[in-house]
């Protein structure tokens, strides 16, 4: 590689941690204030501007508290847990394209690669509620393992009729290919199935079953405390980033706009406003009970998913690229 | 994929182990130690913890990961064709047309079976 390459390469990877650690700090303080303001509480409010140095003053007690690690757990998983679940989650925002040209690895299939990191994730919650000899952090951990590999299906699926319509797995092209119609309202179906699907891979509510806190604890990270749980949120919160830019890249247009310029804080903007829903559903949306959560995955979304596909792949021969 | 996309990847991943590693040795300088057996006890709601930690969990999960294997593989053979849909024609399209009704027929026994109940 040359020396150019090896500074852009450095200055990306600094970029994007930066940009994990902003998007969890910021985004645990707007959750908080958000949903405070739905259920007419006020959030966060002491420390600064309404609660803004929560930020620091989380960040301090993640790093200066005590790291207990129990005396039954298996120590060399339960250190390698968080390992497990951040390198998944950061290495697939390697791959996310923000602006035209603006991506740590502009890679021919983009797509591809950041499924294959998210789909890394269920391994590092089962293995994280494993390591714990604990009976909650091993119901949730297997749980969220079920739910993730449940869910991981019809995500692919309805992802797929957009890869097939746009003949590409390059993120770039995908979103340039929504220049006109963005694929939402091509693929209705295929967007409502992706964003199902999604809202479960992120864990969110009414998908939060592997961490219900009223049966559970905290499921599968009961047991972690100060940095390893921060660790575990930065995963979560990298999840949240990656499914709201793939469901503004693959079916809102990324950075297109109709009637205005293309520009990466459209995409930005979208990305905001998906993040934010899924705070607005865990606000009012009651949680799934245990026996019906793998349920929706095989008995709706699958098949949905599979007619959604052929449907599409029809639409695509019958009306050829230039209309669909 | 060319090197340099495969190295830019494999280091993304060395950076995400440096993070944890780094701050693992932050917390061991800053944070305070004081444990004792009742702090490193497993936590079950302060009740003392009762029997084999790993208990015996749903036979359900494993027909889930079996249905989940069967899906995932054929989700990697649709990739391929949707990325050459167009060009394949209806030919392709009919040929994948097959593949997708046996695998719906494979969901129906699955659900049939009782795989896919939870209780």
């Amino acid at each position: 590689m040359s020396a150019a390459l090896w500074l852009r390469t450095i200055v990306g990877l600094v970029a994007l941690l930066a940009l994990l650690a902003g998007v969890t700090l910021f985004g645990v303080w707007w959750e908080r204030k958000f949903i405070g303001h739905l259920q007419r509480r006020r959030g966060p409010l002491h420390h600064g501007w309404h609660g803004l140095l929560q930020l620091p003053a989380d960040m301090i007690k993640m790093i200066a508290k005590e790291d207990t690690v129990p005396t039954a757990a298996d120590s060399l998983l339960f250190q390698f847990g968080p390992v497990a679940a951040i390198v998944p989650a950061y290495a697939a925002l390697a791959a996310l394209t923000f602006a035209p040209g603006i991506a740590l690895i502009d890679m021919q299939h983009g797509l591809l690669y950041v499924f294959a990191w998210e789909t890394m994730l269920p391994l590092a919650f089962a293995l994280i509620g494993w390591s714990c000899a604990n009976k909650f952090t091993l119901i949730g951990g297997l749980r969220a393992a079920a739910q993730l590999i449940s869910y991981e299906i019809p995500m692919l699926l309805a992802a797929l009729g957009v890869v097939l319509t746009a003949q590409s797995m390059n993120l770039t092209t995908i979103i340039n290919a929504q220049t006109g119609w963005w694929y939402v309202f091509k693929q209705p179906l295929g967007f409502v199935i992706f964003s199902v699907a999604m809202l479960a891979e992120m864990n969110r509510s009414p998908f939060d079953l592997p961490e219900a806190e009223s049966e559970l604890v905290a499921g599968y990270m009961t047991e972690y405390s100060g940095m390893k749980f921060g660790f575990v949120q930065l995963a979560e919160y990298s999840v949240l980033l990656v499914g709201s830019y793939l469901i503004a890249a693959l079916f809102l247009g990324g950075w297109n706009m109709p009637f205005l310029p293309a520009s990466w804080l459209w995409l930005a903007l979208k990305i905001v406003l998906l993040m934010t829903s899924t705070m607005w559903f865990r606000g009012t949306f009651p949680r799934l009970r245990v026996d019906t959560l793998t349920q929706m995955s095989w008995k709706w979304l699958l098949p949905a998913a599979l007619v959604n596909i052929m449907l599409v792949a029809a639409l695509a021969l019958w009306l050829g690229p230039k209309v669909y | 994929m060319s090197a340099s996309t495969i190295l830019v990847a494999a280091l993304a991943c060395a950076v995400g182990v440096i993070f944890v590693l780094a701050l693992y040795g932050v917390v061991a300088l800053l944070a305070p130690k004081n444990p004792y057996p009742l702090k490193d006890a497993v936590y079950e709601c302060g009740h003392e913890p009762v029997g084999d930690p790993r208990v015996p969990f749903r036979v359900q999960y494993y027909g889930v990961a079996l249905v989940f294997l069967i899906f995932d593989i054929e989700t990697a053979f649709l990739y391929p064709w949707g990325l050459v849909a167009r060009s394949l024609g209806w030919v392709g399209y009919i040929e994948m047309a097959a593949f997708v009704i046996v695998l719906l027929v494979g969901l129906l026994y699955a659900w049939r079976k009782g795989v896919l109940k939870w209780a």
